[in-house]
């Protein structure tokens, strides 16, 4: 089985662009990933192509030969959609397309156009990640199911809303230097905590904003890159996907995800590697509680642990093992179906020692990214290793 | 808009003959469905629902879509009734002094919005 090469990343600018159509930013993101990589179009040989809710936001479905387009290339492409996960899947299929010897190279990633909607119309399409019946139909929004996670955790392991602010003021600070990302403010935890109430107990800093955005990803093989002398320094030598019921109130216990136990579980296992080898992460934090869910689920934390981390300083930049150093969903963004792109675009500018907060991790040789659908029904784990 | 297994669900709870669904392994799901999604049985028999559930953990809303616009702010809580747990909007008391192991009762009320059917928590 042949290795998998991250040979160039695109990344659009994350924020407010709603006069931008999707097909726009996710031709940016494309180009950008594909001038970085020095691939020659010719030889891309599919699209993988993630997005949520553009059937929703612009009206427009079948969007995945339009991204071809766009990404000036007459390969075929296709639309992976897990709502938030959609990218993420999307690279996933890429590595095993690639791993498999079906294709040599493969361009992933997604986008997602948001800020055209008002506030109302966004929160209608995000909540359909949920299910219709049982969730959306008794008002479930997408912050409210995170709260109802949050007020979970907090009954079952304790913690409670300053422990989840600290998450919000690291992910701001990492945000920074990050000239992708949409916010460039530090926060304080008395504004997270202050802030307006969406969903309590999750307030208007604990949360992700709206975000338009695209990523993309050119993945190549290892004797790929070999054969035209690519510089391709990180490899994805992992993956796993877990899933679990739709519904919520379908698990066994509210405050754990074990799609991410289990999505982490097969790709610390494809890559050789455990949660102890782990150097930095890039985990979906739509809402501070999940990055939390998230820390404690890839095994970095027990259960009741993970709530503290921010707050003692183990996730920062500068602690043993920094959580998002991109800003995460939370400061960089969160344009849905583009994320688990973005997230492996970042990793690896952050391993190869190109990205404004390398500095931190500059002896790293290993880093995961974990991407997540819904209330974490769906999740998505890379393992990332560079050349040292 | 039908939507059939679930509507006559919503109507059984109306009548007070409220019902879930379960498998030899005691597993409680919502229809509809064919299979527990807990252990892939497929014998699966109505169980009556118990008339009193505890409130496991909710959110009060400030902030709804728009099939919830005239209900802001409402309490959507997750509550357990025996082997199976729903979500519901909580009615009957002020959203506020919604307390989790909250003692609620299955209902049908209407969407203030929609005119909808809406899965109802009322506090006892």
């Amino acid at each position: 089985m042949t290795g998998v090469r991250v040979a160039g990343v695109g990344l659009t600018q994350f924020g407010r662009h709603p006069e931008r159509t999707g097909r726009d930013l996710f031709g940016e993101a494309a180009l950008a990933a594909r001038d970085e990589s020095t691939v020659p179009p010719a030889d891309i040989e599919s699209i993988n192509y993630g997005n949520f809710m553009g059937s929703l936001s612009e009206r427009q479905g079948h969007q995945a030969p339009l991204m071809a387009e766009m990404a000036g290339l007459q390969c075929p492409a296709t639309r992976y959609e897990e709502a938030c996960a959609s990218a993420g899947v999307a690279v996933r299929e890429a590595v095993r397309t690639v791993r498999s010897g079906e294709a040599d190279v493969v361009l992933a990633g997604g986008c997602e156009r948001m800020t055209n909607l008002s506030t109302a119309d966004v929160t209608e399409a995000l909540a359909t990640a949920a299910d219709e019946l049982y969730e959306i139909r008794a008002g479930m929004t997408f912050p409210g199911a995170y709260a109802l996670m949050a007020r979970a955790y907090f009954e079952q392991f304790g913690g409670d809303r300053e422990d989840l602010a600290h998450v919000a003021v690291k992910n701001h600070d990492n945000a920074l230097p990050n000239e992708y990302a949409q916010f460039h403010r530090a926060i304080t935890t008395d504004e997270v905590i202050e802030a307006p109430m969406v969903s309590e107990p999750i307030g208007l800093l604990d949360a992700c904003p709206v975000t338009d955005g695209a990523s993309a990803l050119v993945l190549v093989s290892d004797e790929y890159a070999e054969r035209n002398d690519l510089d391709a320094p990180v490899s994805i030598t992992g993956s796993g996907q877990g899933g679990d019921n739709l519904a919520l109130h379908d698990r066994a216990d509210l405050a754990v995800t074990p799609a991410t136990e289990r999505a982490a579980a097969e790709a610390y296992d494809d890559a050789g590697c455990s949660a102890d080898d782990v150097d930095l992460v890039e985990v979906h934090d739509c809402f501070t509680i999940a990055e939390v869910l998230a820390i404690e689920g890839l095994g970095f934390y027990d259960h009741g642990d993970g709530i503290g981390a921010a707050r003692r300083g183990e996730t920062t930049a500068t602690g043993e093992r920094p959580v998002n150093l991109s800003g995460g969903l939370k400061a960089k963004g969160h344009p849905v179906g583009a994320t688990g792109g973005s997230q492996i675009a970042e990793m690896t500018r952050l391993l190869r020692g190109d990205h404004p907060n390398s500095e931190y991790v500059e002896d790293a040789t290993l880093g995961v990214t974990h991407n997540a659908g819904g209330t974490v029904a769906s999740a998505v784990v890379h393992v990332l290793e560079v050349d040292r | 808009m039908t939507d059939a297994g679930y509507d006559e669900w919503l109507d059984a709870i109306d009548d007070g003959e409220g019902y879930y669904l379960e498998c030899p392994e005691g597993h409680g799901s919502l229809p509809p469905r064919r299979v527990c999604p807990h252990c892939s049985s497929t014998a699966l028999e109505h169980a009556s629902l118990p008339a009193t559930g505890t409130v496991e953990t909710f959110t009060i809303c400030y902030v709804g879509g728009p099939d919830f616009e005239d209900e802001e702010p409402y309490a959507t809580a997750i509550a357990e009734f025996g082997n199976v747990r729903l979500t519901g909007v909580v009615r009957g008391t002020d959203p506020e002094d919604v307390t989790v192991g909250m003692p609620v009762e299955p209902r049908i009320g209407t969407n203030r919005t929609t005119g909808d059917d809406l899965l109802v928590l009322r506090a006892r």
